[in-house]
C-alpha cells in the first residue's frame, strides 16, 4: 500500500496539487490561520498567551490546520554563519509554567543578564550592528500545514477508509466515516492529524478539497498577501521552489533550503513542502521524517514467522505432552 | 507596514523581489523589520533629529537633485530680513507670542510679496470678540498649500543668497550632524550614514525612493513637522510627482482617507474647503476672498463651494441668498475630539455620537474620555458589539475604584448595533486617494443597520418632526436636499445615489465629468469637488475592476482616484522643465510637442495643452496664473515647499523638540518642547510628568510607545469579539528588552504594573530582543512597547494602554502624543479598587507633580 503513493496523472486525474510555502516572504500576518478556520468552520481553540514570541496557537492540531511559527534569533538575515537559535529565552519552560501562579505564571526569570548577550555574528552589508552591539535580529515566520505525504501513514492505518487519497493526490479525512479509533494520530510522522476531545474524530487540513473541486485555490493560499503560500500542480511548484532557492543563495542567503520537496525522502516527498531559512528543528519540524508504516510489511513477515515458530513450538509441546 | 497593513505590504514584497532595498526606522523590531534590509531602532520621539540629520547629509554632500530643486521647489525664493530661525532664537522662530502660545507668521514671508497672514489665521483675523483661538487650518491644506501674498517672490537662482530658502535650510540643519543624531536618537553614526547612503544612492534622475509612514508619525506634539521633514527630504531628492517616489500616509482604517476627503473633521467641508468661523458679518464673498489664493487651482474655490452649497440645499440655494452660505454651521474655536472632551467636562457639550469609535479605551487618556462621557445628557454608540464606550457607566475602571458610582451618572446611553461593510454598499478611499466600491453581500442581522441608513432616517424623522416649524433656525434642516431613494426590506438608502450627489450634476441633471466644469453661478451642484468625475457618464467609476494584466502598469482603470483619476499627484514633476522625462526608466508623463499636449502613462496632473514654456500674462489668476513649469498646481506659488511661509501653526521648518514627556533634555536648544503645542493640564487626570533634568523626572525613567498588532484592530471593537482573531493575541501584554527585564525583575509571561501620572495598568510581559535598549546622551534608555487594543469587554480582555497616555496635542491637527511618553514599570499585578487610585497619587507626589508640571518650555 505505501508503495503505491498517489495516483499518477492520467486521463482520469488532474495533476497532483500541493502547497509550496516560501517562509522567506512570510510576514506572520496569520491570515492563513483565520481564512482556514473561516472556510472550514474549524472551532476556536481558546485564549492562551504562550510567550512563544507572537505564536499563540502553538502547533497544528484538530482545531488549527494552519499554524504560523515565530522564531526570534540573534542573527542577521543575510548572514552566513549559523546563528544561535532561540535559546536565550526558554519559551517552552515558560509556557509550561503558565497558570501556575496568578501573580507570575511564568516559572521565573527567563531573560539573560545583559552580560550573557551573545557575541555578534558578522554583519552583512545591509545588516549593521545594532546600537547595543548585538547583531541585527532575525524573526523567522513560517506557516505550517499537513504535508499530504506521498506515502501517507495515516491513510495506511485507517481501518474504516475514512482517510482517502483524492483525485488531486491529497489526503483527506471524511468526517462522516471516521469512527474515532485514533490509529492515524501516532502514525503521522509530523504530528499533524489530531482528535477533537469532544467528538473523538480525527481532523486535519483537507487542502480545501471542496474548493479544489470547483477550481478554486485553498483558503489559506487565497488569503496570503505575500504569496508565501503558493498553490498549484506539484511539479510546477517544485520547479519554482528550486529557482527561488537559487535566487536566495545568489543573494547571499545561504541558509535557504527546501524541506519536504524530495521524492526520495522518508515519506516519498510531501505534497506540501517548504522553503526554510534554518534547520527544520528550529521550526519544530522533524529533520528526517519517515513514514511510520514503512517497515510494516517486513514487520508483518517477522511477526508471521515468529507466530509460525511459536505455534509450532506450542504444538510440539502439546504433542510431546500427549505422548507422555 | 507589514504589522498593520499586511495586504498593502504585498507590494513592498513585490518591490523587494525586484531588488528594492527596504529600510525600517522604528523603536521596535516588528514584522516589518523582519522583512527589511535594514532596521534602525531609534528613541521614540526623535524622528525630526534623524530626518534633519539626513537633510543635512544631503545638503552637505551635494546629494540633492539640483535641476529638480531649482525648477519645482521654493529653494530659490528669498525671505524677508525679518525672519529669525530657531538657530538665532534658541529654539523658537520669530513671531512667537509665549502668552497665547501662538505664532504670528508675518515674518516668515517671501520677499517681494504683499505680506498677508496664513490662510488659517486670516479667517480668524476679522474676529471682534476674541473668543476663539487655536483652531489651526493645517488640515484644510490636505489638497494643497496655504495662501501666500500677491506678487512674485524674489528669487536667487544661484541658491547663494544668504536669505534664500536653500541657505536658510542649510543653516537650520547645520548642527544636525551624525554625532548629534547618535546622541539624540541613539542611532550609531555608522548605521545612520548607511541609511543616508542607501537613500541618496537610490534617488535622482534614474531612481526614486518612497517614504511610507503611519500614525507613528502623526501622534506627536510635532506630528505635522515629522511629515514636513520627510517632505523636505523627498523634495530635495526629487522624489515627488515621480513613479516610485512620494510620501505614503498609511491610514489607520479602511477609509480614513475618505473621511478626510469628505470629512468627519470639525474644521473642514468636503474637498478640504475650510469651515467658516463665527464672524459677525462674513458673507460668501468675504469668505472666499479671504481664503482662495490668487494662483493655482484653489483660485477656483468659489465654484467648488457654491456647487457644494447647491448639493446641500438644492433649489433653496440661490444667488440672492448667497446659496445658503449662512446655513453652514460656524466654528467658535477648536472642536476637535479632545477639545470636545474638555467641553463635556465643562458642561458645554451635552450629547455625543460615537459611530464605530471606542474612546473609552482607544483614545488618549481613556479616563478623561470616560469622565467626559459621564458628564453628558445623552450618548449614542453605534458599533458591532458592546464596546467599553457603551458600558463604562456600569463596569468601567472608575466603577471598580469607586471614583464613579453608576447611580450618580446622569448620561442616558443608547446602543445601536451597526452593519458591517459586507452588509452594505459603499466605497473605500485608500491611501492612494483611490475609491473602490464594495457591494452588499448579505442583509445585516437583527437590528444592525448601516451608518447611511441611520443618518438618512434620523434626518428624515427630525425633518418630519420640524415640518410645521416656522423658526428661522430650523430652515437649514428643512431646506436640506434630503431625498434619497431607498431599497430592500430595511429601506436602505441607495448608496449610489449618494455617490451621484458627491459627483455632481449640471443644471439639467447630467452627471459632471470634471471639477473644471464647476461654476460659480449655481448652475452646477457637486458634493465634493475633488471627487467630481467618480460617476462620469453616469457610470460608477469606482466599481471598475479591470485586471492589471489587461492595462498599463499605472492601471487607471482599476477603481477611480481623485483628482480626475490621476494616480500620482503633481506628476508634471516627472518630466524636466522642458517637458521631457527626467529619464527613460522613470518616465511617467511628458509634453508631446507634435500634438501640443501632455501625455504619458498616467493622466497628467497639469493643464492638458499648457506648454512647458508657457508664461502667465500679468495679473492672471487661478490656474491660468501657473507657468508651464509650475508643477505643484495646488500650491499658491506652484512650487513644492521646502520652507513653509504660511499655513502651519508651529513654524516654517521642522525643528527637533523633545516630546511632552521625555527622559532627556533637548540637546539642541534651551526650548525643551514645541512652544505652541496644545496642552490641557488643568485637571489631575491629565497631569504631565517632569522631563529631562527636571526634579522628579527619574520617577518615570522609561519611554513607552503604543501601537497596533496585525491580529487586532484599533480599540478592539472589530477583533476582540472575534474568537478567530482574539485567540491569536489573547491578552494585553507589554514588550520589554532582556536588559530592562533584568533591571526591574520582570519575568517572561509574568505580570508587570505600569504607572504614569494618569493611571496604572497591568500587562503580561514579553521579554524580547526585539526591544533594544539605546544609548542616548551617554546613558542607557529602555523603551516599552504597549499594544493598545484591549479593554475589559469582549472575548479577549486586558487593561487599556490609553489609561497611561495624556492629552497633549499637535497644534495643527489636534492629534495626541501617544507614541512617546514616559512611565515606570514594576513586576506583579496592579492594585485593585481605591488602592489603584492611591498608587497613582503616590507617584504624583513622589515626582512633585502639579498642574504646572510640563506646561512650561
Amino acid at each position: 500500500m505505501t508503495e503505491q503513493g498517489p495516483p499518477q496523472p492520467g486521463a482520469d486525474h488532474p495533476p497532483r496539487m500541493g502547497f509550496f510555502t516560501d517562509t522567506s516572504v512570510c510576514i506572520g500576518c496569520k491570515a492563513c490561520e483565520v481564512a482556514c478556520k473561516e472556510w472550514n468552520a474549524v472551532p476556536a481553540d481558546g485564549l492562551e498567551l504562550t510567550g512563544m514570541s507572537y505564536d499563540n496557537s502553538r502547533r497544528l492540531s484538530s482545531d488549527t490546520w494552519r499554524h504560523v511559527a515565530f522564531i526570534e534569533q540573534r542573527k542577521p538575515l543575510g548572514g552566513q554563519e549559523p546563528g544561535v537559535s532561540h535559546d536565550n529565552v526558554d519559551i517552552f519552560r515558560a509556557a509550561a509554567g503558565l497558570g501556575v501562579t496568578i501573580a507570575s505564571p511564568g516559572p521565573g526569570a527567563t531573560a539573560p543578564a545583559p552580560a550573557d548577550a551573545l557575541p555578534g555574528a558578522p554583519a552583512g552589508e545591509t545588516s549593521p550592528l545594532a546600537p547595543d552591539g548585538r547583531t541585527e535580529l532575525r524573526w523567522l515566520m513560517s506557516s505550517d500545514v499537513c504535508k499530504h505525504c506521498t506515502h501517507a501513514a495515516c491513510l495506511d492505518v485507517c481501518p474504516t477508509g475514512s482517510l482517502f487519497r483524492t483525485e488531486f493526490g491529497t489526503v483527506v479525512v471524511q468526517e462522516d466515516i471516521c469512527n474515532g479509533c485514533g490509529y492515524c494520530i501516532p502514525a503521522c510522522p509530523y504530528g499533524v492529524i489530531d482528535q477533537r476531545p469532544d467528538d473523538g474524530r480525527a481532523w486535519k487540513c483537507t487542502l480545501c478539497y471542496d474548493r479544489l473541486g470547483v477550481g478554486a485555490e485553498p483558503a489559506c493560499a487565497k488569503a496570503c498577501p505575500t504569496d508565501s503560500i503558493q498553490f498549484g500542480p506539484l511539479e510546477q511548484l517544485r520547479e519554482r521552489a528550486a529557482s527561488r532557492v537559487a535566487q536566495l543563495h545568489s543573494a547571499g542567503v545561504l541558509d535557504a533550503r527546501l524541506y519536504g520537496e524530495d521524492p526520495q525522502d522518508g515519506v516519498g516527498g510531501d505534497g506540501a513542502f517548504f522553503l526554510l531559512l534554518d534547520e527544520p528543528e528550529v521550526y519544530g519540524l522533524p529533520p528526517d521524517p519517515v513514514v511510520t508504516t514503512r517497515d510494516l510489511p517486513s514487520m508483518w513477515r517477522y511477526a508471521a514467522a515468529a507466530a509460525v515458530t511459536l505455534t509450532a513450538g506450542v504444538a510440539v509441546s502439546f504433542l510431546g505432552r500427549s505422548h507422555r | 507596514m507589514a504589522e498593520c497593513h499586511p495586504v498593502g505590504f504585498q507590494w513592498v514584497m513585490e518591490a523587494k523581489a525586484r531588488g528594492a532595498k527596504l529600510i525600517h526606522v522604528d523603536p521596535r523590531f516588528t514584522r516589518t523589520s523582519a522583512l527589511a534590509d535594514v532596521h534602525v531602532p531609534l528613541r521614540a520621539g526623535t524622528d525630526i533629529a534623524f530626518l534633519g540629520g539626513v537633510i543635512n547629509y544631503v545638503l552637505e554632500h551635494e546629494k540633492y537633485f539640483r535641476d529638480y530643486v531649482l525648477a519645482y521647489t521654493n529653494a530659490a525664493a528669498v525671505l524677508t530680513d525679518e525672519y529669525r530661525d530657531t538657530e538665532d532664537l534658541d529654539g523658537v522662530f520669530s513671531g512667537l507670542d509665549p502668552e497665547s502660545r501662538t505664532y504670528d507668521n508675518s515674518t516668515w514671508q517671501y520677499e517681494g510679496l504683499v505680506v498677508e497672514a496664513a490662510s488659517g489665521h486670516r479667517d480668524q483675523e476679522p474676529r471682534t470678540n476674541g473668543s476663539f483661538t487655536g483652531a489651526a487650518r493645517g488640515e484644510s491644506h490636505g489638497s494643497g498649500g496655504a495662501t501666500v501674498g500677491e506678487g512674485q517672490p524674489r528669487r536667487d537662482d544661484t541658491l547663494t543668497h544668504p536669505r534664500c530658502v536653500f541657505q536658510v535650510l542649510r543653516r537650520h540643519y547645520a548642527r544636525y550632524t551624525p554625532e548629534l543624531v547618535e546622541e539624540v536618537c541613539g542611532v550609531p553614526q555608522q548605521q545612520f550614514l548607511e541609511v543616508c547612503r542607501l537613500l541618496t544612492d537610490n534617488s535622482g534622475r534614474d531612481r526614486t525612493t518612497a517614504f511610507a509612514y503611519a500614525v507613528g508619525w502623526t501622534q506627536h506634539t510635532v506630528g505635522v513637522q515629522y511629515i514636513r521633514a520627510a517632505s523636505i527630504l523627498q523634495t530635495l531628492l526629487g522624489n515627488i510627482g515621480r513613479p516610485g517616489g512620494g510620501i505614503l500616509a498609511l491610514r489607520g482604517h479602511a477609509s480614513i482617507q475618505g473621511s478626510t476627503d469628505i470629512p468627519t473633521l470639525f474644521n473642514l467641508l468636503p474637498g478640504y474647503i475650510p469651515m467658516p468661523y463665527a464672524h459677525k458679518a462674513e458673507d460668501l464673498e468675504k469668505f472666499v476672498d479671504a481664503l482662495a489664493p490668487r494662483k493655482g487651482y484653489w483660485g477656483d474655490m468659489r465654484a467648488y463651494l457654491v456647487s457644494l452649497l447647491k448639493a446641500y440645499w438644492g433649489d433653496a440655494a440661490t444667488e440672492d441668498n448667497q446659496f445658503c452660505f449662512d446655513y453652514l454651521p460656524r466654528l467658535t474655536g477648536s472642536h476637535s475630539t479632545y477639545d470636545t472632551i474638555t467641553a463635556q467636562l465643562d458642561g458645554v457639550c451635552k450629547g455625543y455620537f460615537l459611530m464605530g469609535e471606542n474612546p473609552a479605551v482607544g483614545s488618549s487618556n481613556a479616563k478623561r474620555q470616560r469622565l467626559g462621557m459621564a458628564a453628558l445628557d445623552w450618548l449614542v454608540v453605534r458599533d458591532f458589539s458592546l464596546v467599553e464606550s457603551a458600558t463604562w457607566w456600569q463596569d468601567g475602571p472608575e466603577i471598580e475604584t469607586g471614583e464613579l458610582r453608576t447611580e450618580d451618572i446622569g448620561t442616558e446611553v443608547f446602543f445601536l448595533p451597526a452593519a458591517a461593510h459586507t452588509e452594505k454598499d459603499g466605497s473605500f478611499t485608500n491611501t492612494q486617494r483611490m475609491l473602490q466600491w464594495h457591494h452588499q453581500a448579505v442583509e445585516p442581522p437583527g437590528d444592525a443597520r448601516s451608518d447611511l441608513w441611520f443618518m438618512y432616517h434620523l434626518g428624515r424623522i427630525i425633518r418630519n418632526k420640524l415640518a410645521t416649524s416656522d423658526d428661522e433656525a430650523d430652515r437649514p434642516l428643512l431646506d436640506l436636499n434630503w431625498q434619497y431613494p431607498t431599497k430592500g426590506p430595511l429601506d436602505e438608502p441607495d448608496a449610489e445615489a449618494v455617490l451621484a450627489e458627491i459627483n455632481g450634476h449640471d443644471a439639467e441633471g447630467r452627471p459632471l465629468a470634471s471639477y473644471e466644469q464647476l461654476r460659480t453661478d449655481g448652475s452646477t451642484a457637486c458634493g465634493c469637488w475633488i471627487y467630481c468625475g467618480v460617476r462620469a457618464d453616469g457610470v460608477n467609476q469606482s466599481a471598475r475592476r479591470k485586471p492589471g494584466t489587461e492595462q498599463n502598469w499605472v492601471a487607471n482603470e482599476w477603481g477611480w482616484a481623485w483628482p480626475a483619476n490621476r494616480r500620482i499627484l503633481y506628476n508634471r514633476a516627472s518630466a524636466d522643465p522642458d517637458g521631457a522625462p527626467w529619464s527613460e526608466r522613470k518616465a511617467l508623463v511628458w509634453w508631446d510637442a507634435e500634438q501640443r499636449q501632455w501625455t504619458g502613462h498616467d493622466i497628467p496632473d497639469f493643464a492638458k495643452n499648457k506648454p512647458p514654456d508657457y508664461q502667465p500674462p500679468e495679473r492672471s489668476t487661478g490656474a491660468e496664473a501657473l507657468a508651464g513649469t509650475d508643477a505643484f498646481v495646488m500650491q499658491a506659488d506652484g512650487k513644492a515647499w521646502l520652507y513653509v511661509p504660511a499655513g502651519l501653526a508651529d513654524g516654517p521648518l521642522p525643528t527637533h523638540y523633545e516630546a511632552q514627556e521625555s527622559p532627556f533634555d533637548n540637546r539642541l536648544y534651551t526650548q525643551q518642547r514645541n512652544p505652541v503645542r496644545d496642552i490641557v493640564p488643568t485637571r489631575p487626570e491629565n497631569y504631565y510628568q517632569p522631563s529631562g533634568s527636571a526634579p522628579g523626572a527619574g520617577v518615570f525613567p522609561y519611554i513607552a510607545t503604543t501601537y497596533r498588532l496585525t491580529e487586532h484592530h484599533t480599540a478592539g471593537g472589530m477583533s476582540r469579539w472575534q474568537p478567530y482573531l482574539a485567540e491569536l493575541q489573547p491578552e494585553f501584554f507589554c514588550e520589554v528588552s532582556p536588559e530592562l527585564a533584568t533591571e526591574r525583575r520582570l519575568t517572561h509571561t509574568g505580570w508587570a504594573t505600569l504607572v504614569t501620572a494618569r493611571g496604572v495598568i497591568e500587562a503580561r510581559v514579553l521579554v524580547t530582543d526585539r526591544m533594544a535598549p539605546l544609548t542616548v546622551q551617554g546613558r542607557t534608555v529602555h523603551q516599552i512597547g504597549l499594544p493598545y487594543h484591549w479593554g475589559p469587554n469582549g472575548y479577549s480582555t486586558g487593561d487599556a494602554a490609553n489609561e497611561l497616555t495624556h492629552m497633549s496635542l499637535d497644534p495643527n491637527t489636534h492629534i495626541q502624543e501617544s507614541k512617546a511618553l514616559t512611565c515606570d514599570i514594576r513586576p506583579g499585578r496592579r492594585p485593585r479598587g481605591p488602592a489603584a487610585v492611591q498608587l497613582v497619587r503616590d507617584y504624583r507626589r513622589l515626582a512633585g507633580i502639579d498642574a504646572h508640571t510640563g506646561t512650561q518650555r
